[in-house]
């Protein structure tokens, strides 16, 4: 495998962090100050795209920004997994500043130079963990974005921000510092690296009651991936602006979490040991526990960001579940459905927000016979409802399609009627609130039927989700291409 | 390198006292250019010191040329450059930053203040480089009295805390005092390398062992370690914010360097860890201090005694790590002397900047500065992510040594202190920055644009901002360089025989 020392993976991380003063500089110029986030984007979404062929043609990109400690440096290293959750973030943040522009002017939102400066930060942060040669680094970058993330969450300044916020930093800080930390400096102690290697770092000495410990203290520790029971900060956390919850809720945030995880089990523990001490399965059945329990929770939610936020709970699971079962097949699903998922469930939270902006509604039972009013929106909630679901003609169907051939590979069958069981259960929570929007009769529909969208600032980017949800499903390839790349970098064949 | 260079960390002080004393009375302007040029001369030693070390290992000096045992010797090895540095450097930038403030504060005592201050670095930096323990307890009453001083000059209950000050710090010299009496009875020498010579035959000596004991109790006074720290949170918290600032970063650090230094040069490792075998028994002390230092921090409503309790636990990291005595354990220590001086004096340093605008240092003053000094409340989150121990700023890596020096030593609940005592202060912080971050909110929920325009700013002058953003990218830039840090200097500073 080559390796390229190489500037790109710090100039996609530092871009953002250093558009921060011009949005601060032009902040009574709204339009300039916006034009800044799209520049940031943009360049940034550019050089993560330009390092896609050399990362394709089996090279890993470098760098090493400060030798911290003896055997664990600050240093960035591409490859393909990490680069294929870059792709994912930063593409989405461009669609999700156009939509910040519509939903923040929309509802005359306040300290809107506030927010799109610590989404800056946020995404910095989100690129930096992808990009993270050990676990050092990552272990930076996430409290980085947790931190980053505070004053998003806590936008609205009341009591309800408040105390979500308190929940926020008790449930995530909380975990990282008092389980995660020690961990990884256990590990360092007894294996004097934090790197990730193919098939992990674990001396063969360490005691299966001690991996053990580790393993499940780095999985809640990474209380981002929302595996219960440290779950319950994400649905707290709606209370944030809907581009918030629909970007870092749906995806950045909540993905660190997924991708901290995935690369604990395979880059730290590796898949030969996991397997040999019957862990894998462990973290399968935490993972299968999470993805019922937070399906069925979702089906009484009444509020649609708190619905979608259960969902996410449960989809962020399948990614957890696929990397525990430690197959080609579940690894390549588990990392497919980060994008997958991604681009289903932010169009799913454009559309709660696009709703809100334009009738101020926020709860399911007030949205009988919404379609009439907004039949854009309402089908782009059909597709991406399919795509979470996992039906084609939607990405959702792939990811979901591997990770069922997964668990067929490691023989853990409960696992796949864990799947298909969580699958009615997601058509059951998603599928009615499309069919009340539509089919109702004029009686029960609380709209008139006059067509009233919301801004284009805010229809345009739900339609752009919902599409590339669709041709995902048609062309996958660039993610199924460095999915398969990275399975082989993770499990490090000959 | 002049050969008197280990002499001018003191002398130069020293000298600038008498200057400014003289010169002040005629006019109120040359005190602060004096102790400004005495203390970059400092520092500039400090730093001139250190290259020396790193150059040509460790340096002897002696006083006006006599020859120990009659004369003073002074030493200079990794350890105390590098407190040095972080000393002399400390000092400087608390008096760039607090001129307004002291000017304020102190319009008719301008001259004491700055005399008193010079003393107090005379003080410290005597106590950094002399290898006799005597001169030691002496520079160490010069830095006290003259810390009493500074303390009991401010307003309100100020001379009340400075009194209980004296009190406690008059009982932790005269022990260490005691301590060294005993080792002169039964060696016969004062000198530090003498000392370590002579111990050796002496191990199974109770008088040594008492003397050890009354030394480290003494020390544990000075330093503020729980139990005996009912001094500190008083007198920093009410002490003028420029004495605050000037005093908080570096009394505690230096005594720990003390403690560091009686125990490994004086008495050797092997005493202290092996034949006493109290290791053990202090780490656990330390974590009673950790622990109890961060929950009493929790029951505080002021900023300043917030941050003077957390200064309280942090003595119990450097005093637990040291004692777990593996070599990570003592990295840790000494790493987190000079984070903590950086990180104390930001902290210190950014409540004194909000309290340029804001009545009192009560929590409920507190409300919107984030709005109001965006600059000083940015330099205090750096700091508090620093205390609290967040990446890449240099409290993570220190404390990263700390916790894997205790999993070394399989002493986990000084691990688990240190957990607790990051996530108290997580909620310590964030409760201030919450208070920070929310304002009084009219019926507009904060959605009026213009209450929230540009207009409400009203940060610290500049002459505080600039030094206070200058320690906060010192916090991150002592992250970043932590492994060299570690690699070049404070692994030579451990005795080798430390694994």
């Amino acid at each position: 495998m080559e390796s390229i020392v190489s500037l790109k993976p710090l100039a996609a991380v530092l871009v953002s962090i250093l558009v921060v003063p011009l949005i601060i500089r032009s902040g009574n110029r709204p339009n300039l100050r916006e034009g800044w986030t799209f520049a940031a984007a943009g360049i940034k979404f550019l050089i993560v795209a330009s390092m896609v062929p050399a990362v394709l043609g089996g090279a890993k990109l470098e760098l090493t920004i400060a030798q911290v400690l003896p055997g664990a440096a600050i240093a960035f290293r591409v490859d393909a997994f990490g680069l294929l959750f870059a792709l994912v973030s930063s593409s989405l943040w461009i669609v999700t500043s156009a939509y910040s522009i519509g939903y923040m002017r929309g509802l005359d939102e306040h300290s809107q130079t506030r927010y799109f400066c610590f989404f800056a930060l946020s995404l910095s942060a989100t690129i930096g963990a992808a990009f993270s040669a050990n676990l050092l680094t990552l272990y930076l970058f996430y409290e980085m974005l947790s931190f980053a993330t505070y004053p998003l969450v806590t936008h609205h300044q009341d009591m309800e921000a408040r105390s979500s916020g308190r929940k926020y930093l008790f449930y995530i800080v909380g975990s990282s510092i008092g389980l995660a930390l020690p961990a990884m400096v256990y590990i360092y102690t007894v294996s004097g690296t934090l790197d990730f290697a193919a098939q992990g770092v674990m001396p063969a000495s360490v005691p299966p009651a001690v991996l053990t410990a580790l393993v499940l203290m780095l999985l809640f520790g990474f209380a981002k991936a929302g595996v219960m029971p440290f779950h319950s900060w994400l649905p707290a956390a709606m209370v944030a602006p809907t581009p918030v919850s629909a970007l870092l809720h749906a995806v950045a945030v909540v993905k660190v979490g997924a991708f901290c995880v995935f690369r604990v089990l395979t880059g730290v523990m590796g898949a030969d040991l996991l397997t040999g001490a019957g862990l894998g399965t462990l973290v399968c059945y935490i993972a299968a526990f999470t993805i019922i329990v937070s399906s069925l929770i979702a089906l009484s939610q009444d509020g649609l960001k708190r619905r979608l936020a259960f969902s996410t709970i449960g989809q962020l699971s399948y990614i957890v579940l696929g990397a525990a079962l430690l197959t080609p097949d579940g690894l390549t699903g588990g990392m497919l459905h980060i994008a997958m998922h991604a681009f289903g469930k932010i169009t799913l939270f454009f559309c709660a927000g696009a709703i809100f902006v334009a009738t101020g509604v926020k709860n399911i039972s007030d949205m009988t016979g919404i379609g009439k009013r907004m039949p854009i929106t309402m089908t782009a909630f059909f597709i991406g409802s399919l795509s979470v679901i996992g039906l084609p003609p939607c990405g959702g169907f792939i990811s979901k399609w591997f990770l069922v051939m997964g668990t067929l590979e490691a023989r853990q069958y409960a696992m796949l009627v864990v799947i298909l069981t969580s699958s009615l259960l997601n058509a059951a929570y998603f599928l009615p609130i499309v069919y009340r929007a539509f089919f109702c009769t004029e009686e029960e529909s609380k709209f008139d039927n006059r067509m009233g969208e919301a801004p284009l600032w805010c229809l345009v980017p739900l339609k752009l989700t919902a599409f590339i949800s669709i041709i995902l499903f048609l062309y996958p390839k660039p993610f199924l291409d460095l999915a398969r790349l990275a399975v082989v970098q993770i499990l490090g064949g000959p | 390198m002049s050969p008197h260079l280990p002499a001018l960390p003191v002398v130069v002080p020293l000298l600038s006292a008498l200057l400014i004393t003289i010169l002040g009375w005629s006019n109120r302007r040359l005190p602060f250019p004096i102790a400004l040029v005495a203390l970059t001369a400092g520092l500039l030693s400090a730093l001139g010191l250190m290259k020396d070390v790193l150059a040509r290992g460790v340096i002897g000096y002696n006083m006006g040329g006599w020859d120990p045992p009659w004369g003073i010797a002074y030493r200079v090895d990794h350890l105390n450059a590098l407190v040095l540095v972080v000393v002399m450097a400390a000092a400087l930038i608390g008096l760039i930053a607090t001129r307004d403030r002291v000017k304020a504060e102190f319009e008719d005592r301008i001259v004491p203040f700055y005399t008193l201050f010079v003393l107090f670095v005379t003080g410290l930096s005597g106590i950094l480089l002399t290898g006799d323990a005597f001169n030691l307890y002496v520079l160490l009453e010069i830095a006290s009295l003259t810390g009493y001083a500074l303390i009991g000059l401010g307003e309100g209950r100020a001379p009340l805390a400075g009194l209980n000050y004296i009190l406690m710090g008059t009982i932790g010299a005269s022990f260490y005092l005691l301590g060294v009496g005993y080792l002169y009875l039964m060696t016969g020498t004062l000198n530090m390398v003498d000392l370590a010579a002579r111990l050796p035959g002496l191990y199974d000596s109770h008088v040594v062992a008492l003397a050890f004991f009354i030394c480290l109790t003494g020390l544990f006074v000075k330093m503020a370690f729980f139990p005996v720290h009912v001094w500190l949170p008083n007198a920093y918290s009410n002490a003028s914010s420029a004495a605050g600032i000037l005093i908080a970063p570096l009394t505690t650090k230096v005594m720990i360097y003390v403690m560091i230094r009686i125990t490994l040069t004086v008495f050797t490792p092997d005493y202290a860890f092996d034949v006493l075998d109290i290791g053990d028994a202090v780490v656990w002390l330390s974590v009673i201090a950790i622990v109890m230092g961060s929950v009493f921090a929790l029951a505080q409503n002021r900023l300043k005694r917030i941050l003077s309790y957390i200064v309280v636990a942090e003595v119990g990291y450097m005093v637990g790590g040291f004692w777990l005595g593996n070599r990570a354990g003592i990295t840790g220590s000494i790493l987190h002397i000079v984070n903590d001086a950086a990180m104390t004096l930001c902290v210190f340093l950014a409540a004194g900047a909000l309290l340029t605008r804001v009545p009192g240092d009560r929590l409920i003053h507190l409300q919107g500065l984030f709005r109001k000094m965006p600059v000083s409340m940015a330099a205090l989150v750096v700091g508090g992510l620093s205390i609290i121990g967040a990446p890449p700023t240099c409290g993570f890596f220190s404390k990263w040594y700390l916790i894997s020096g205790g999993i070394d030593a399989g002493h986990y609940g000084f691990v688990a202190a240190l957990l607790f005592s990051s996530l108290v202060n997580v909620a310590l912080f964030f409760r201030v920055f919450e208070i920070a971050y929310y304002e009084p909110f009219g019926a507009d929920h904060g959605h009026d644009p213009r209450a929230h325009g540009a207009s409400g700013r009203e940060d610290a002058p500049a002459a505080m901002l600039a030094p206070l953003v200058v320690v906060a990218v010192l916090l991150v830039a002592l992250g970043l360089y932590s492994g060299d840090l570690v690699s070049a200097i404070i692994q030579h500073a451990i005795p080798a025989r430390i694994i």
